[in-house]
């Protein structure tokens, strides 16, 4: 408190580590490990997550966040989380993944964790390119959206169309929740908060699989300042990945 | 140790399940490949017994990450396959020896390379010795040659995983894992399920740091400490090796095998023993830790050395690198595909034994 009477209105969660992440500016990987800290703070998880990192930018997640944590293989994460969670049922095991480990090198352990419906949680970071390795083409990146390997543009006879996750493991079964949400404006992150936590409910309920997208920025690979990455989410990634909950067991009534 | 003196008759598959079993296993990770799926398939309903979990993953590189996750947990967790799956769960081994995870994992070694056949065949030896994966590591390797050994080895397996932190490797072949015998089965007592865990993840709690199983070591000179780590670990398990010397105290000829072959090669000694002829066996129990001080012995001895092996010659590395300041070793190749019988072995004995 100083002598002008300031008085604290905002701070890091207990479970976010203070210190500098390693991110460059205009990186949303910050934004998404604050919320999952947020989360853990207010579902009071600490004591019980048993945390699966993955190959890529957010590989050291396990530095920002203060609680136990297994590093997986490129694109693993799901088997390995897998069997933490088989091993510990009752610890809250979540993975935390891009989407060039999510969506293509680890595309066969994402969709059958999910379809196992497996308890545990999966956040999903997609900002359409391989960050850490310098910028190639990912299985998410948009036609005509140039990366390092796809000098041209992506081309959709030559390499196929994007995936879209988020509706992919919508349709498996034992899947609870699965919803896209943005961070790219304080509207879309307040939403993507509210996606995460009910997917993180599911899993304290021990109801089933969630999965939660997140639109993300790459300042630094799609060669943009940080407010032209936040344009090109709303302008070009929204409408090629709609925004909003694809599966909600408990609104549908069904079971996984 | 408490004996169970009732005997059972059962599939070398089988007694490996039944010995981790023992062992309080409680995660297993399958994925279906002949010749092992007994295992699986015993335990699928053993482990849910048991209070513990089965997944038939996906894929074995699925199982075995699974398997990584299940250890890092400090779990005893075990996962099985055969040879073209071991290639597969190469990925996870490598970094459950990076990362010191233990774990068990079994290997019923068929005919290769490819697709090969689902036969017997020894063609594994370097993969499950060398560090079957990319960087610098090795794990503990058991080559058990009876069931009664595979279901005795299969039980230490978890200590040892436990005790030193490294992945465990039992290889077999189809021999042993499709062949019936009576066994004695036993029960280890005072398995602390929980004990030298204070490495594992359990959920971080305020009178702890956190905990993190990486093999990710980036900042300078780190990975070069892990790695020294590693490899001082490597070298304390050479008091480790073991192996079973029949016949060799008198033996002008010593035949090297190991697993089913080191079996088979066992009749033929005796056989030999019969008309007088002076061969011994000498077949390794660990293949990594190799039992290279027994080896040598023997050569200082004077003895000479025959290995055979159900490939194209890979163990003989080991039994050269054992005794070459003094001997050298004789190699006879029974060629994967091939299925090997104490009688094909006369010939090459012999003419090692004249020296030929």
């Amino acid at each position: 408190m100083s002598e002008m009477n300031e008085k604290l209105v905002f701070d890091k969660p207990d479970s976010v580590i203070d210190r500098p992440t390693h991110y460059c500016p205009g990186c949303h990987h910050g934004i998404a490990h604050r919320l999952i800290g947020e989360l853990i703070d207010e579902m009071n998880l600490a004591e019980k997550v048993l945390m699966t990192t993955s190959i890529g930018c957010s590989v050291f997640l396990y530095n920002y966040l203060n609680v136990d944590a297994v590093e997986a293989p490129h694109g693993r994460a799901p088997a390995v989380a897998t069997g933490v969670k088989r091993a510990r049922p009752d610890h809250f095991v979540f993975t935390y993944q891009g989407d060039g480990d999510l969506a293509s090198i680890g595309m066969a352990e994402i969709m059958h964790a999910a379809n196992r419906g497996e308890k545990m949680s999966v956040i999903f970071v997609n900002n359409t390119v391989y960050g850490m390795t310098g910028g190639q083409m990912a299985p998410t990146t948009l036609i005509g959206q140039m990366t390092t390997t796809t000098p041209g543009g992506r081309c959709q006879t030559h390499e196929g169309a994007p995936i879209r996750m988020t509706e992919i493991i919508a349709s498996l079964g034992g899947v609870a929740y699965a919803a896209r949400g943005s961070l790219d404006s304080v509207k879309n992150i307040r939403k993507a908060k509210k996606y995460i936590k009910k997917a993180f409910e599911f899993q304290v309920n021990e109801v089933g699989f969630g999965f939660v997208e997140l639109l993300s920025g790459c300042p630094t690979n799609w060669k943009m300042t940080p407010l032209q990455a936040n344009e090109r989410i709303q302008k070009d990634m929204i409408p090629y990945f709609p925004l909003g909950v694809y599966k909600d067991v408990s609104e549908e009534g069904g079971i996984c | 140790m408490s004996k169970n003196e009732e005997r059972i008759f059962v599939k070398g598959n089988e007694a490996i399940a039944r010995g981790a079993l023992a062992a309080k296993c409680k995660c297993f990770f399958g994925y279906p490949i002949t010749p092992q799926n007994d295992i699986p398939e015993f335990m699928s309903s053993a482990m849910i017994k048991a209070g513990g979990d089965f997944v038939q993953a996906e894929s074995e590189v699925a199982a075995a990450n699974m398997l990584l996750g299940a250890g890092a947990a400090g779990i005893r967790a075990m996962t099985s396959s055969s040879s073209p799956g071991m290639s597969l769960k190469q990925e996870a081994i490598s970094y459950m020896a990076g990362s010191e995870v233990p774990a068990v994992i079994v290997n019923i070694n068929r005919g290769g390379p490819g697709l090969g056949d689902i036969g017997p065949a020894q063609g594994d030896y370097y993969q499950s010795t060398r560090g079957g994966g990319h960087g610098d590591y090795r794990h503990f390797t058991f080559a058990p040659s009876t069931v009664q050994e595979a279901y005795d080895v299969t039980i230490r397996s978890f200590d040892i995983a436990f005790e030193h932190r490294t992945p465990v490797l039992i290889l077999g072949d189809a021999i042993l894992g499709q062949m019936k015998e009576p066994i004695v089965p036993w029960i280890p007592e005072d398995v602390d399920e929980e004990a030298g865990r204070d490495w594992a993840i359990t959920g971080k709690t305020a009178d702890r740091e956190k905990r993190l199983i990486k093999s990710l070591f980036l900042q300078e000179g780190e990975l070069a400490g892990q790695n020294k780590h590693l490899q001082a670990k490597y070298d304390d398990w050479a008091d480790l090796a073991e192996c079973e010397q029949f016949e060799c105290e008198d033996a002008d000829l010593i035949i090297c095998a190991y697993g089913s072959i080191g079996r088979i090669a066992k009749t033929a000694v005796r056989k030999f023993r019969k008309q007088g002829k002076k061969v011994g066996l000498f077949r390794p129990i660990t293949i990594y830790p190799f039992p290279s001080d027994d080896l040598k012995a023997l050569a200082e001895q004077g003895k000479r050395f025959l290995t055979i092996e159900h490939n194209l010659g890979q163990m003989v590395d080991d039994v050269r690198l054992a005794i070459r300041t003094v001997a050298d070793s004789d190699f006879y190749a029974i060629y994967p595909g091939n299925l090997p019988t104490p009688d094909e072995l006369e010939e090459p004995i012999l003419n090692s034994l004249e020296g030929k």
